[in-house]
């Protein structure tokens, strides 16, 4: 249950604005990859492309190919909603949805959806979802309760169970630790260890240390200058990136000289 | 040969005023400004204006003597404040006390909540009036009127209301037609009241047929003047709703008029819930546009789509300017005072309504 992603001369355009220029990347199945770069370099905006997130923004848009297992997300007559059923999202802050209890938060993609479930289903779904996400243990006595009561790590752990609940292929995570406090951050950076097992992860992140501790795949992306579109300036395994890296500019980042 | 500690004063500290100065100058302003009243000719009102001003003034001067500029400016900044809001209060208050002290009489008047004013004419309003005998007739055939035409003005304008600011919200995207929108429901908030009702006169003359007067035809009439707060209300709801909450529902799969249903409207329902009930507080008290698109009934009439319709502000309208009894208005007063008094509850009763289904609906935060 999980799916590679290819992209091929990705360009992503706000109006006329180049945003993020000539990716060409390889997303291994089972893997957790990292983005990293400094601040406006484009990894979040390429991230959202991998599930057609962009597209909410006015004015997004995209040239190039993006295939989840050799199918172009991009082709004629895709529709995104389908895309997102199999790439879920994860976002920086907790967004549990106020108005619903914690099992509605996790059953949000089917109930949403207005899919039948019976409560047998249901009760499973909740539970499997929930242990998933490393956070059965800690609300299985207040499954009724809001999920806005929980804290911010708890949260974010409800929405990555509510992700996951749907059953995507891919999960994609935008800087998913930079609202949580270290014990909170240790307790996702575990999950996103286990995820890997069933999921394609890939995580944006601006804590270095982070994607060393958890991806497999590092992507560099920097930019030029204020104004010039972000380009993916390094793609290689996590250790290569941090220790011996090809390019100039990674080694200058990893290494804390700038960013 | 002990040496005598002098309490020198702390060099942090500046000269205060005592805690109970106000009250001291509170009350030489009451007595001097009774004096200064009692030359000129003593009024109550006067004496508030002559006192307050006194107030504000020995306040400030005293405190600018012993504390120093800033705080007296402080000190005058509160006389301000503390002045607009009594003058802002007062009228509200008078309003209140009035309607309930001229009220009161005529809402416990037994069967004034239950009967109409079918078959009540001046004989018995001048029998009331020289004998003493109870005042007849009440204010039911207005109630029911006021309730079911505001009921029906709502029925209408709910649906067009949120479904416009749902496209404004949701959809418009600042596109022409989001903008045009935007720019008539300001227009359409500045309507006066009787030209709404003239509107929907004309469109009955012309849909239906000349002199058409009925319930519906006034809920029309108050539609056109609910739909843009309605509409204004709503869409600051729903432009509140982060945007992560659509967002977090768009990467669940979920369709955009589902996650519109699902997650944007039950996030704002309570500040929508609100905002239809002060709509609503707004249009019940209309009185021009429903005399002309409903007249006026003295007889109770359940239905909203034939015959004339009373409501309680036309009630009040006709009972005070042709009391049923020409030469004895009291009993005729009475009744309008009463109405208005019943009136002011109604409004008061759906303020309450609308703080209850804001807290009902208001998303929990608890663990």
């Amino acid at each position: 249950m999980s799916k590679r992603i290819d992209v091929k001369d990705l360009n992503v355009y706000y109006g006329n604005f180049l945003a993020v220029e000539d990716v060409n990347i390889n997303i291994q199945a089972k893997s957790v990859t990292a983005f990293i770069g400094p601040s406006g370099c484009g990894k979040s905006t390429f991230l959202r492309t991998l599930n057609r997130m962009h597209e909410v923004l006015p004015g997004a848009r995209v040239e190039g190919e993006v295939l989840l297992d050799g199918d172009n997300l991009y082709g004629p007559g895709v529709d995104p909603v389908t895309v997102r059923t199999q790439v879920g999202m994860v976002f920086q802050r907790p967004n549990p949805f106020p108005t619903m209890s914690i099992r509605d938060n996790v059953l949000a993609g089917v109930k949403l959806n207005n899919k039948k479930i019976s409560k047998g289903a249901a009760d499973a779904l909740v539970e499997k979802s929930l242990v998933g996400a490393n956070l059965w243990n800690e609300v299985k006595d207040r499954l009724d309760k809001p999920g806005s009561g929980l804290s911010g790590g708890q949260q974010q752990r409800l929405c990555i169970a509510r992700a996951i609940a749907v059953e995507p292929q891919v999960i994609l995570m935008d800087e998913p630790c930079s609202a949580l406090d270290p014990i909170s951050t240790l307790a996702v950076e575990d999950l996103i260890n286990e995820l890997k097992d069933q999921y394609t992860v890939v995580i944006v992140t601006h804590n270095m240390q982070q994607a060393a501790r958890v991806s497999d795949k590092t992507a560099f992306f920097n930019i030029a200058g204020t104004g010039k579109p972000g380009k993916l300036i390094e793609f290689a395994d996590t250790t290569s990136i941090f220790n011996n890296p090809s390019q100039k500019a990674t080694e200058d980042y990893v290494s804390g000289r700038f960013g | 040969m002990t040496a005598t500690v002098v309490r020198k004063r702390s060099a942090l500290t500046k000269g205060q005023l005592p805690k109970f100065a106000p009250y001291i100058v509170l009350a030489v302003a009451l007595v001097v400004g009774a004096a200064i009243l009692a030359l000129i000719g003593f009024n109550a009102f006067g004496w508030g204006i002559v006192s307050a001003i006194l107030f504000a003034v020995g306040l400030v001067s005293w405190s600018g003597a012993v504390e120093g500029a800033r705080k007296a400016k402080d000190k005058l900044a509160t006389c301000l404040v503390v002045g607009a809001f009594l003058i802002a209060l007062l009228p509200l208050i008078s309003v209140i006390v009035t309607v309930l002290i001229n009220g009161i009489p005529g809402l416990i008047t037994p069967g004034f909540l239950g009967t109409s004013m079918n078959g009540v004419t001046g004989a018995f309003d001048n029998k009331a009036a020289e004998e003493g005998a109870p005042v007849l007739g009440g204010i039911y055939h207005a109630l029911m009127g006021t309730i079911q035409i505001t009921l029906l003005a709502t029925v209408i304008s709910v649906p067009v209301g949120l479904l416009t600011s749902i496209y404004l919200v949701e959809y418009g995207n600042d596109r022409p037609l989001a903008r045009a929108i935007t720019f008539f429901v300001d227009v359409m908030t500045g309507i006066p009241s009787i030209v709404a009702g003239l509107f929907a006169a004309a469109f009955f003359f012309a849909i239906v047929g000349p002199g058409t007067k009925t319930g519906a035809v006034a809920a029309v009439a108050l539609s056109v003047l609910m739909i843009p707060v309605v509409v204004r209300s709503s869409e600051e709801m729903l432009k509140i709703v982060p945007n992560e909450l659509r967002e977090a529902s768009y990467a669940l799969g979920v369709r955009k008029w589902r996650t519109i249903t699902k997650v944007v409207i039950p996030t704002a329902i309570s500040g929508i819930a609100s905002g239809v009930t002060l709509a609503i507080a707004r249009v019940i008290g209309e009185t021009a546009p429903i005399l002309v698109t409903a007249g006026f009934a003295t007889t109770i009439n359940n239905n909203v789509f034939g015959g004339w319709m009373a409501s309680l502000p036309t009630f009040i309208y006709t009972q005070i300017l042709n009391p049923t009894s020409p030469s004895n208005p009291g009993p005729s007063d009475q009744r309008a005072w009463g109405a208005a008094l019943v009136l002011i509850i109604l409004v008061m009763l759906l303020n309450l309504g609308a703080r209850l289904i804001a807290r009902m609906f208001a998303p929990k935060t608890g663990r």
